[in-house]
């Protein structure tokens, strides 16, 4: 048997500029087992969820993804909703829609400029990065904030979208549009990621359902899944649309998948910005007196797939319980099987290929201070923690 | 009518049946049938595994498995409550790869035993947590409040 290599991606991975470590163990090129360990950033946000009331949580829940932050909300809202047997108005219903198709296009944008940046193709990601601009401007129109936009609350949403916003908001879906078509093509039809991305980091249908991932990876998988569908909630059975499937499995799909879903949002927003103008200005809420007591469970279709929140209530103000599944906890584990037998130039592409959001699969870890006993961790510390594995790892070797 | 397949596949197994509305059903079961009624959600009828969601209540410790049948929009929980001493239940790995993360964080969390399970070391803190110190288990009063 020839030796094995470790390879270490991280404890900060090197492009994506987040705490996970891979540890691939390679033969030669080829990768023969990986394993991953978390653990570098504590944030214990679901304890925290216990101490706060729920209006704040939705605050908290907001920071889990820097990239996503209305998924998160979007699921707890449903599942606090469900208990509450609260039904919120049409209008905060195209609203909450409106801002998670923004979204989902601005994080599409990310990863394809991302995906660019790791198949060496930087004019890609400069082209995707430069067209998420206006659309995160859009949000800083609508809500005050590029990110973290704090539009939810239980009964609605906290800003109204009033009718004189629309015309800006259609000026830029329009430009995004135009600037899809080009990088469509661009992506689509060009040689060499054809070559780099077309038969590599292949999931099966089968891989699919055995780790449950979710969203594109999933869809490109050809398993038809989009709880935005399945269990409808906001203003998505009031519009039409399509959910975009391929069936190779490979990172070429998921590219796909996530570039053609960029216009089914396009054409969402517009449909949603339709309804706005029917609806009366200014009704974007509805009183919610209390959470009785009971469960909920809230599930919504964040860019990276189903974000799943349990809620248990206890009939006080904060929740007895609040469980947190993000799409990339049941995608990251795709690993195992997506890059054993790759070589290690393909494992880092699809490593990348489920779009892996490390903040939101990213739990608890608690460090001891080596000289005061304290648990925790400074930014220093975190370095040279980081370091020092490094180097064990390398005399493990 | 995936649930009266399931309800009379299972008709000693399910020991209560809530139902929320049509697409949110709760079925509280034996924790010894979870194996078998998981494999056959999973296997026969398609359900596809979404999470699980442990609770630390003083009825002991409560586990959630959240299922979704996605054709119809449906989220079965199957709930089962261990005791409050030894809680165990038997692992759902070996069945899929889907559990594998959660019953470890589950066991790290809660320190609830997951009978089976390929390799129930730390998923989170990697020994950075004392060994049988749980941080969300809860302490209870003796008229069953929680303590902060």
């Amino acid at each position: 048997m020839s030796k094995q290599t470790l390879i270490p991606v991280g404890p900060y991975h090197p492009l994506q500029e987040e705490p996970e470590l891979f540890k691939l163990y390679c033969e030669g090129e080829i990768v023969k087992d990986v394993k991953w360990e978390t653990g570098y950033n504590h944030r214990g946000i679901e304890k925290l969820a216990e101490k706060k009331s729920y209006e704040e949580v939705f605050f908290l829940v907001e920071r889990i993804c820097g990239i996503c932050s209305t998924s998160h909300p979007f699921a707890f809202a449903n599942s606090v909703e469900e208990i509450a047997e609260v039904e919120i108005t049409d209008r905060a219903k195209y609203i909450r829609s409106i801002i998670g198709e923004l979204e989902r296009i601005h994080s599409h944008l990310l990863w394809v400029g991302l995906a660019g940046h790791f198949l060496g193709y930087n004019t890609v990601f400069m082209w995707a990065w430069k067209y998420r601009e206006p659309v995160l401007d859009l949000f800083e129109m609508i809500s005050g904030n590029r990110n973290s936009y704090a539009m939810f609350k239980v009964g609605g949403v906290r800003r109204d979208i009033q009718n004189h916003k629309i015309p800006a908001i259609e000026e830029v879906l329009s430009l995004v549009k135009k600037k899809t078509d080009m990088l469509v093509g661009a992506v689509m039809d060009d040689p060499v990621i054809h070559a780099r991305t077309k038969g590599v980091g292949i999931l099966s249908r089968q891989d699919i359902l055995d780790f449950a991932a979710v969203g594109p990876t999933a869809r490109a998988s050809g398993v038809d899944i989009d709880v935005r569908r399945d269990d409808p909630y906001a203003a998505y059975p009031l519009v039409n649309w399509k959910v975009i499937t391929a069936e190779a499995g490979d990172v070429f799909a998921k590219a796909q998948v996530r570039l053609l879903e960029m216009y089914e949002s396009i054409s969402i927003i517009e449909q949603c910005l339709a309804g706005l103008r029917k609806e009366k200005e200014g009704e974007i809420d509805v009183k919610v007196k209390y959470i009785p007591e009971g469960y909920g469970t809230g599930h919504a279709e964040a860019p990276r797939g189903e974000v799943f929140h349990f809620v248990l209530s206890d009939g006080s103000n904060s929740p007895a319980r609040h469980k947190i599944r993000a799409p990339s906890y049941t995608n990251i584990a795709t690993f195992k099987k997506s890059c054993v037998g790759q070589s290690i130039s393909d494992a880092t592409i699809s490593l990348a290929a489920v779009d892996p959001c490390y903040c939101c699969t990213e739990r608890l870890a608690v460090a001891l201070d080596q000289h005061s006993g304290r648990r925790i961790m400074n930014a220093k510390e975190i370095i040279s923690h980081s370091a020092s594995i490094t180097k064990q790892l390398l005399k493990q070797e | 009518m995936v649930l009266n397949e399931l309800k009379t596949s299972f008709p000693d197994e399910i020991l209560e049946s809530t139902a929320r509305s049509e697409r949110r059903v709760t079925l509280r079961i034996d924790p010894a049938a979870l194996l078998s009624m998981a494999e056959h959600l999973f296997k026969k009828l398609g359900f596809r595994f979404i999470i699980a969601s442990a609770v630390h209540t003083k009825r002991g410790f409560e586990i959630y498995y959240h299922f979704s049948y996605d054709s119809t929009g449906l989220v079965l929980n199957l709930h089962v409550i261990l005791n409050q001493e030894h809680p165990a239940i038997e692992s759902l790995s070996n069945m899929f790869e889907a559990t594998n993360w959660i019953e470890r964080e589950m066991h790290e969390l809660f320190g609830i035993n997951f009978i089976n399970h390929p390799n129930l070391e730390q998923l989170l803190s990697e020994g950075n947590w004392a060994i049988g110190e749980y941080p969300y288990r809860k302490k209870f009063k003796s008229n069953g409040e929680a303590q902060a």
